[in-house]
């Protein structure tokens, strides 16, 4: 069984991802242990909460370098959901110009509409188009609706773009650089298809 | 394209689901993981939970059953009911709750909503706000489960919620609750078209037609039901299919089997 890290890190919505990936069939746990995340075979970074909170906490708690030897170094499969994905970039603006991980280089900034009619934060479901294949995309059909809460969103090169997703603006749904992983959208609430596509990063663990 | 919403309402009190008719006259629906887990295999968008005698009995939130109601629940689950401080919200997020919906405490202390803003991002605050029509044109805010007078009016409140950061609000007419009359349109729409973060309309919910008209006239993004999904033969997916069939995108599940494989 696979071994699933889901990074408590106090603000994410931990026991909701790790509760799904159990459904999925591999073993999460919940934790911010360096150990056990030195150990898994794959990490989930989930999120809720601003860029610049979330970066505090992980530095708080001695995260940063041992999420991103794991994540860059020994090449661990890496899921960041929502902030978690906004994380992984280079640059936040969230609360305040911030630090990111790096994992993947992007900026994330907050979706800036043309008129007022159109609300932010955009809630609800909405349909991903898929920019090319990809493992975490199997048995997941084109323009499937998943379930997006967020008022920011990440900006990064084409070439990490794996889907994509049109609010005010077509933005990055789901991005990729190696095994590392970032969606827009919360799979581990959009119920069938989201399980799949947890489904399918557990298999790339 | 982002989907309109519809949301069945879920109310808890004296450990079972109730539904009441302006806020009064309670009747028994069942119990409430059942009710969850049959909204889960429906896969329903989203659904609201709301604890209306927590704050009226002055306790917090139930944590244990939200947990185990999040292990039913692979779908967005918002959580309201005797929320007074950011340990709740830290600890409803904790056990599964998506967002949180506050209702008294928005009244008594405004700055809370700025608080759990600041601390989890304005997505996760949802602002339930209970109305009663006084005259034609003045409505008033009610708090504690619709038995307190705020002297507030919706459109002051609602631009007070968005202004230190709530991400939604929960707009519900006392009056129309329960009645299945259609929506309180005309102060659903003030509202809507006063803030820009999205509105769910509540309160009055009678058949499909009652939605389309919150979301075309009332401007709604979103609506929430409880009385038509509990006391008819109406249900979610058969409202989605209405809507659809009115030019309103709204998702629609497809059967197991339909994915082809892009891997």
């Amino acid at each position: 069984m696979k071994h699933v890290v889901v990074i408590d890190y106090g603000i994410g919505n931990v026991d909701s991802v790790c509760r799904a990936v159990s459904r999925c069939g591999a073993h999460g746990v919940v934790t911010d242990a360096p150990e056990a995340i030195m150990n898994a075979d794959g990490l989930i970074l989930p999120g809720v909460g601003s860029f610049a909170e979330g970066m505090a906490q992980l530095e708080k708690r001695g995260l940063i370098s041992v999420l991103k030897q794991k994540a860059q170094e020994e090449k661990a499969p890496f899921l960041g959901i929502c902030l978690g994905m906004h994380l992984m970039a280079s640059v936040g603006t969230e609360g305040g110009v911030a630090q990111g991980l790096d994992l993947i280089h992007g900026r994330v900034v907050k979706f800036s509409p043309d008129s007022n009619k159109i609300k932010i934060p955009h809630i609800g479901w909405n349909d991903v188009k898929w920019r090319r294949r990809d493992p975490i995309l199997c048995d997941i059909p084109d323009h499937t609706d998943f379930y997006f809460v967020h008022s920011y969103h990440f900006q990064c090169d084409e070439a990490y773009i794996v889907g994509t997703s049109s609010y005010c603006c077509d933005f990055a749904s789901v991005i990729a650089h190696g095994k590392c992983y970032g969606t827009q959208f919360h799979p581990e609430k959009s119920q069938r298809m989201g399980l799949r596509f947890l489904k399918n990063f557990i298999e790339l663990c | 394209m982002l989907k309109v919403r519809i949301i069945p309402t879920l109310l808890y009190k004296n450990f079972g689901l109730v539904k009441g008719t302006a806020f009064n006259s309670w009747r028994r629906v069942g119990g409430v993981l059942q009710a969850v887990k049959v909204y889960n295999l429906r896969e329903v968008d989203e659904l609201i939970f709301l604890d209306i005698s927590a704050t009226l009995e002055g306790r917090s939130p139930d944590f244990s059953l939200i947990d185990d109601i999040a292990d039913e629940c692979f779908m967005p689950l918002t959580v309201g009911g005797g929320i007074r401080t950011l340990d709740d919200v830290t600890r409803l997020l904790k056990v599964g709750a998506d967002k949180i919906a506050i209702n008294t405490i928005a009244v008594e202390n405004p700055s809370f909503i700025q608080s759990v803003a600041d601390t989890f991002g304005s997505q996760c605050v949802v602002v339930s706000i209970d109305y009663v029509r006084v005259d034609s044109n003045r409505h008033e805010v009610y708090s504690h489960s619709g038995r307190k007078a705020t002297g507030l009016s919706p459109e002051q409140f609602a631009m007070e919620c968005e202004r230190l950061g709530a991400g939604e609000l929960l707009l519900t007419s006392i009056d129309n609750d329960g009645m299945m009359n259609g929506y309180d349109l005309e102060c659903l729409r003030r509202v809507a078209e006063t803030v820009s973060i999205p509105v769910i309309a509540s309160g009055g919910a009678g058949n499909f037609q009652h939605m389309v008209e919150a979301l075309h006239v009332g401007k709604a993004s979103a609506v929430a039901a409880a009385s038509m999904f509990h006391f008819t033969e109406q249900t979610p997916l058969e409202a989605k299919a209405y809507l659809k069939m009115k030019d309103i995108p709204v998702r629609i599940i497809n059967e197991m089997g339909s994915g082809h494989a892009s891997c």
